[in-house]
């Protein structure tokens, strides 16, 4: 059984059908990418998997469990974890306030301090600036904030939307190194990313949408080298 | 010795406004919304006060701590009834206007139960007044209590808000309501929590307000309420000390334009100095430049 499972959704704003009825699934381990150019609707989809948008037909059952309904504010603790577009980091909070904030459902001392250090390790730069306002973290180190965020929650799957947006390519190497890395250490990692070649080179399998429709779906390395998508998104 | 003894009263007018606009303050800051109601709470306040002393014979500290907890159950509902449908409604103008009504509603019903007579309030303050400096400069009890409070609700409701679970939940919601629900912060339950500490504020404000002007009627809020709303903008409004800087300063400024220029100008000289300070300065004197990083 899929981990995460959408079930023929269809999202509007208003009168605007932006989602036209989309299916897929994220099993336990992969990194699954969502691929497309902007306004196919990929952030629609994660904001409606985690509760900040109702689908008006359609499901989302995460782990057997129909979470349609379910609040946002109640998503994270069953073990989901959103990397919002844009990092969306508390700038009026310093780098550990903003940690404590991802782990603000949990209730073990031990364990958010574990969690902690863990996340530290990960991003020593997080380490060096933790009273620092986020504010004033360059846009990478945001990017690297809103991650270790999300991972103080402990989640079992990672929901990150656009994390390469407006990064130099270096940063965009490390920001994907470090998605690498989150999912070998065993949580699923579901991708959003206009950066195609670089999504499709770390993931296990792939959607493409085109204006709120799935229009191909496969294996990520069968669709690196698929020719309609080396003309409309890897630019060969 | 007049001088210092204007500017105690001055401090101790604006402390009172200064613990009235950290109520707006607050919810502005969290809600996004003008509360133009809570003002009306203080006068609320007052009333519970005065019946509960006057008619269920309770002693000062229980009536004022009944009305404490009557004003935060009132601020909890005047949020869930009134405001909470329309936080997401198209126009933010129509929590204003909603506002506005709310504040009617409640200068009515105080009407319509303790009649359009000003009442006299009795001091529940028990600290007599402090003489100094020979007899020639005395500062009353109401005074000292006044000032007092407000010095700790300030360091109380700071140390709260940085320290505590949910003063930082009140920040983050504050800063990015859509991160916060990610964060799993329940938004209602910190916008309702706001309302609470604010209306619970609004009681004690009441009190102290009216132990130092001891008159009650049904619009005896209404005027320190937008004072303090003006308190609030003045010191940069969503700012916690801000609002207490605006508070002190409108007291200063109002007491000092009553004793050296006119008593009946002393109101337009404070939203004159309003005027020349958002000129100068449109957020308020603490307000946040609105930047956004991209």
């Amino acid at each position: 059984m899929a981990m995460l499972e959408i079930k023929d959704i269809e999202v509007f704003y208003g009168m605007i059908q932006a989602i036209k009825g989309i299916s897929f699934e994220v099993n336990e381990g992969e990194v699954i990418a969502l691929i497309g150019a902007n306004g196919a609707g990929k952030t629609t989809i994660l904001h409606t998997i985690t509760g900040l948008l109702s689908p008006k037909k359609g499901s989302v059952i995460f782990e057997g469990k129909d979470i349609t309904k379910v609040p946002a504010h109640k998503i994270v603790s069953l073990g989901m974890a959103h990397v919002p577009e844009g990092r969306r980091v508390f700038a009026e909070l310093s780098v550990y306030e903003n940690l404590k904030m991802g782990a603000y459902t949990r209730k073990d001392k031990d364990e958010i301090a574990r969690t902690l250090e863990m996340v530290y390790k990960r991003f020593p730069r997080l380490k060096e600036r933790r009273n620092q306002l986020a504010g004033t973290l360059s846009g990478g180190e945001q990017q690297m904030l809103a991650m270790g965020r999300a991972l103080m929650s402990y989640p079992k799957i990672i929901v990150m939307d656009e994390p390469s947006m407006g990064l130099s390519p270096i940063l965009v190497n490390e920001i994907f190194d470090i998605i690498q890395e989150v999912s070998a250490g065993g949580t699923t990692v579901l991708l959003v990313e206009q950066n195609a070649k670089k999504a499709l080179s770390i993931a296990d399998r792939a959607y493409v949408l085109e204006t709120g429709k799935i229009v191909l779906e496969g294996e990520a390395e069968k669709l690196m080298n698929d020719d309609s998508i080396k003309k409309a998104y890897l630019g060969e | 010795m007049s001088f210092i003894s204007y500017l105690i009263n001055g401090i101790s007018l604006g402390s009172v406004y200064a613990i009235i606009a950290l109520g707006y303050t607050m919810v502005y800051g969290i809600a996004k919304m003008l509360n133009f109601a809570h003002g009306d709470v203080i006068m609320i306040g007052a009333y519970v006060v005065m019946t509960a002393i006057a008619s269920a014979g309770l002693p000062p500290l229980a009536a004022v701590l009944l009305a404490i907890i009557f004003c935060t159950v009132l601020g909890v509902v005047i949020e869930s009834v009134a405001y909470r449908p329309l936080l997401n409604a198209s126009s933010s103008l129509a929590v204003l206007i909603t506002a506005i009504g709310v504040s009617y509603l409640l200068q009515n019903v105080a009407l319509l139960i303790f009649g359009a007579n000003t009442k006299s309030f009795a001091s529940v303050v028990p600290v007599p007044a402090l003489v100094l400096a020979g007899g020639s400069l005395t500062i009353s009890g109401e005074t000292i209590v006044t000032i007092i409070s407000c010095i700790v609700i300030m360091i109380g409701l700071t140390l709260f808000i940085r320290r505590s679970k949910a003063g930082q939940a009140m920040l983050a919601v504050s800063e990015d309501k859509g991160a916060a629900q990610l964060m799993g912060i329940n938004v209602n339950g910190t916008i309702a929590l706001t309302f609470a500490i604010g209306s619970a504020l609004a009681a004690v404000a009441g009190v102290l307000l009216c132990s130092a002007y001891p008159s009650l009627n049904p619009y005896t809020g209404a005027m320190p309420g937008i004072k303090a709303f003006v308190a609030a903008v003045f010191g940069g409004i969503g700012s916690i000390p801000g609002a207490l800087i605006g508070g002190i300063l409108l007291g200063v400024i109002e007491i000092f334009g009553k004793a050296y220029i006119s008593s009946q100008m002393a109101d337009a000289i404070v939203f004159g100095v309003l005027i020349v300070v958002l000129i100068v300065k449109p957020t308020g004197i603490l307000g946040k430049n609105i930047q956004e990083k991209v």
